[in-house]
């Protein structure tokens, strides 16, 4: 094994191959920032190029554009609130907050470095544990998946304020609802399509997210604008430190830490993947807050972009382990990348870092290298990425609403989208004029739905018994730590209101504060 | 002279002249000059060929209309090729979108598919390849079922075996919803084992590949899929193919038995192919399948065919019609036995 990583790493630093890793994250960084388009266009772009290279070189040059795509996503989330992918939607709950307090330049940093954290950390996990990662990622069943969307429901609280927790669960269950229309796999019925030819494929999450962000955002400002266009102008165009102060630094640095895992073991998981990982990790760094931090979540709390930024890149790293130790994709992205790597005739599995140790290393080592050249790259562009707020909003405005319709159209190629986003937008922003939060509805989108279908399958291979809740150890493990993060908090206030005469009520004025 | 120009300025001399009788004599003068000169400047090639692939980039269809492209254009079979993705409605929106337009779409070709026999049978879409020109099945695959590999099924008999006796217990997995492919290859084997098409407990994964994992993870102990696919998995040694749904074995996988050797009649092919827009003349219905044709034993194609694992299936023309028609049956009378179908 020592062998075949030095023959990889011999392949990876090849002045060719360095040359790929540069021009991959290069790519990847650029596509992944327009609204809409993200690593499954990006990768999908690079098929024709990667033909005429060898292995390496072509599955390193795609690695590099998926994961700088992941990386680059979060800037488009952070400064017009417009995802840049799918996975960087989470970014802008926190992130575009950020930008809004004139601290761009900051959550744009720290965004850089979490991406660097978790794709870091994550290939080196992958350098040392792939092989023996493979047999995590097959030990997850339907069961499992559903007690894990189960745990990831339970953070809706930590998007809702004060007072909104209604509001939030009725927009959970908004975004349930949306989940189920389309064809359900599980019966074959198409549901809530109303006959309509372009609904039994289901609304997809990307056009939903820039529906109810960046559109819905983009007419708020319109609306709102007028009376206090200018002061806004001038404000908005301060990029604000880029600098961490130390107490930051101690304060995101376990988060980085722990989302980073996080995110690398969901990763793993075929059925899960980067943007679920960054929804868990969000809602675990909530589930984890104290309730005086608790509050800050989704006005703009750095936990809250270190988090689901750690979280993709080290998930996107992950997905390549059942990808090269399986042969399984987890995701659109992977699966085109299998296709490479079949079209190469390399053939993905248990013997590829026997059989092809040039390949199998050589790319888990370009990851490391991948991720120093995008904080290299990112880092010194975020003054000049930023200047983008300075852009006069009538320019900037139809701008965004350029970009972010035709990245939508151009990932469905459907013009059936476009009128679904238009009224997508119309209901989004009648209820945040009614002041409901947009996260839970996308929370509930995106998990309830996985949440559906797992349960539907276990029960289908259970025959109708829900025995699996308790008889199986990795469902009953993952399902009591989700009752502990529902009950514990409530009781523990109740337990404190009756010692302490403050009461939760004072820490959450004093949070406020 | 490239035929979809020739089309346009068609259609907008009509519309722009079309009062005046003189001017438009004049117009199909002109063009009809135009015309034969084409026809007798490209006797070896064809000039356009415009793909319609009815969803987005990276799919199976996608990946098909751009090999067989690729193959045309560096073969010089054809001089100008164009791609155009449009999904929705499983495909129902391009093929809406070729019948509406199909007088301006002489030089385009759409990909499809088994799903296209299926979807129309369930009423997807309410159009049927009766609705457009069948050009040719270019490419196929077979259907496949998989096992892990320290699974108790040695054989499919085995499999057929505990099925007869205990239905519910088989518990066969697929990368498609209830109702499509996967499933209707799974029902058609059991059935043609002489059990009960409708006992078939299928469980649906959205993709292949989380089918596959499912497999592993030994929620489902047998798995649905194509042929090929079955192949690239088995190379890795994770699991065995017990059985392959083609008329005989194949030379990629020799030991891998058919159905039919193991007594069940039952064979399936799934197809990918190409239709034309309806209402074309013969000469250009003959051009397409005779370009397609040509195309099978040029070096660019076999390079293409290699890379993806493709099995050349070639049916043009009437007996690519014949063999829908015969799908459709088939298909359709599975379907219905399984309550899909009134």
């Amino acid at each position: 094994m020592l062998d075949g990583i030095f023959t990889g790493l011999s392949t990876a630093v090849m002045p060719f191959n360095l040359m790929m890793v540069v021009v991959g994250c290069f790519a990847g960084t650029f596509i992944g920032m327009l609204p809409g388009l993200g690593p499954i266009s990006a990768v999908a772009l690079m098929i024709p190029i990667t033909y005429g290279l060898d292995p390496s070189s072509g599955i390193i040059l795609m690695a590099g554009v998926y994961y700088g795509a992941v990386f680059g996503g979060s800037t488009s989330s952070i400064l017009i609130n417009a995802p840049g992918c799918a996975s960087t939607v989470v970014t802008a709950f926190d992130g575009y907050p950020l930008a809004q307090k004139n601290q761009a330049g900051k959550a744009l940093a720290l965004a850089a470095y979490s991406s660097f954290s978790g794709g870091t950390i994550g290939a080196l996990a992958l350098l040392f544990a792939a092989p023996a990662l493979a047999k995590v990622s097959l030990s997850f069943q339907s069961t499992d998946y559903f007690a894990l969307m189960i745990l990831g429901l339970t953070a809706v609280a930590a998007f809702s304020g004060k007072g909104q927790v209604i509001k939030a669960l009725i927009m959970t269950v908004f975004g349930l609802m949306i989940a189920t229309v389309g064809t359900d796999t599980m019966s074959g019925a198409t549901r809530f399509t109303f006959g309509s030819l372009d609904l039994i494929d289901g609304i997809s999450f990307l056009l939903l997210a820039m529906a109810t962000f960046a559109l819905t955002e983009v007419i708020m400002t319109v609306l709102k604008g007028e009376h206090r266009k200018e002061e806004q102008q001038v404000d908005m165009s301060k990029l604000g430190s880029m600098k961490l102060s130390k107490e930051e630094i101690k304060e995101v640095a376990p988060t980085i830490a722990r989302s980073s895992v996080f995110g690398f073991l969901v990763g793993v998981l075929p059925g899960a993947g980067a943007t679920i990982a960054s929804f868990l990790a969000y809602g675990l760094e909530r589930n984890l807050a104290s309730v005086k931090e608790k509050l800050k979540f989704g006005k703009g709390s750095l936990r809250g972009v270190a988090a689901p930024e750690s979280a993709n890149n080290a998930a996107s790293t992950g997905s390549f382990v059942p990808l090269l130790t399986l042969g399984i994709p987890g995701s659109g992205t992977t699966a085109i990348m299998l296709g490479a790597l079949i079209a190469y005739g390399i053939q993905p599995g248990p013997r590829l870092f026997l059989d092809n140790p040039d390949v199998f290393w050589s790319v888990i080592i370009s990851m490391y290298f991948g991720n120093l050249v995008l904080l290299v790259l990112n880092l010194p562009l975020i003054p000049y990425i930023s200047k983008l707020l300075i852009i006069p909003r009538p320019i900037l405005i139809p701008m965004i609403l350029f970009f972010s319709i035709t990245g939508v159209y151009l990932v469905s190629f459907n013009t059936f989208d476009i009128h679904m986003m238009v009224v997508i937008t119309l209901i989004a922003l009648f209820l945040k004029l009614l002041e409901f939060p947009m996260a839970p509805m996308l929370l509930g989108y995106i998990l309830g739905g996985l949440m559906e279908t797992n349960l539907s399958r276990a029960l289908m291979i259970s025959d109708g018994s829900l025995a699996f809740l308790w008889e199986r150890p990795l469902t009953l493990a993952i399902i009591s730590v989700a009752l502990i993060v529902l009950i514990v908090p409530p009781v523990f206030d109740l337990f404190r209101n009756r010692k302490n005469a403050r009461g939760p009520e004072a820490a959450i004025n004093e949070g406020e504060g | 002279m490239d035929r979809t120009i020739k089309m346009s300025v068609n259609e907008r001399g009509i519309t722009m002249f079309g009062k005046t009788a003189n001017k438009k004599t004049l117009i199909a003068a002109v063009l009809t000059t135009c015309l034969t000169a084409g026809a007798s400047f490209h006797v070896a090639a064809m000039e356009s060929i415009h793909f319609l692939v009815p969803g987005g980039a990276g799919g199976g269809w996608d990946g098909t209309a751009r090999g067989v492209g690729e193959a045309l254009s560096k073969a010089g079979l054809v001089d100008s090729i164009s791609y155009e993705n449009m999904s929705g409605g499983g495909g129902g929106k391009a093929i809406a979108h070729l019948i509406e337009t199909a007088n301006q779409k002489h030089d385009t070709l759409m990909v499809n598919s088994t799903p296209i026999v299926i979807r129309s049978l369930s009423k997807v879409f309410p159009q049927s390849f009766r609705d457009l020109t069948p050009i040719a099945a270019t490419v196929g695959d077979f259907g496949a079922f998989v096992v892990r590999k320290d699974s108790k099924y040695n054989s499919f008999n085995d499999v057929v075996a505990e099925f007869n006796e205990k239905p519910r217990s088989v518990k066969i997995g697929g990368g498609s919803a209830r109702g499509s492919m996967d499933h209707l290859v799974a029902a058609m084997a059991f059935k043609a084992s002489g059990g009960d098409a409708r006992q078939v407990r299928y469980v649906a994964y959205d993709a292949g590949g989380k089918a596959m994992a499912g497999l592993l993870s030994g929620e489902i102990s047998i798995l649905s899929t194509g042929f090929s696919e079955a192949l690239t998995l088995a190379d890795s040694g994770e699991i065995r193919i017990l059985v392959m749904t083609g008329e005989e074995r194949n030379e990629a996988a020799p030991d891998v038995p058919t159905l039919k050797e193991l007594g069940y009649d039952a064979s399936f092919v799934n197809w990918r192919g190409f239709f034309a827009a309806p209402g074309i003349s013969d000469t250009e219905k003959a051009e397409f399948v005779t370009t397609l044709k040509k195309m099978y034993d040029t070096d660019a194609w076999e390079n293409v065919r290699a890379r993806n694992g493709w099995v050349e299936l070639f049916k043009p023309d009437d007996e690519f019609v014949t063999f829908l028609e015969q799908q459709e049956k088939e298909v359709g009378a599975l379907m219905r036995e399984l309550g899909f179908l009134k």
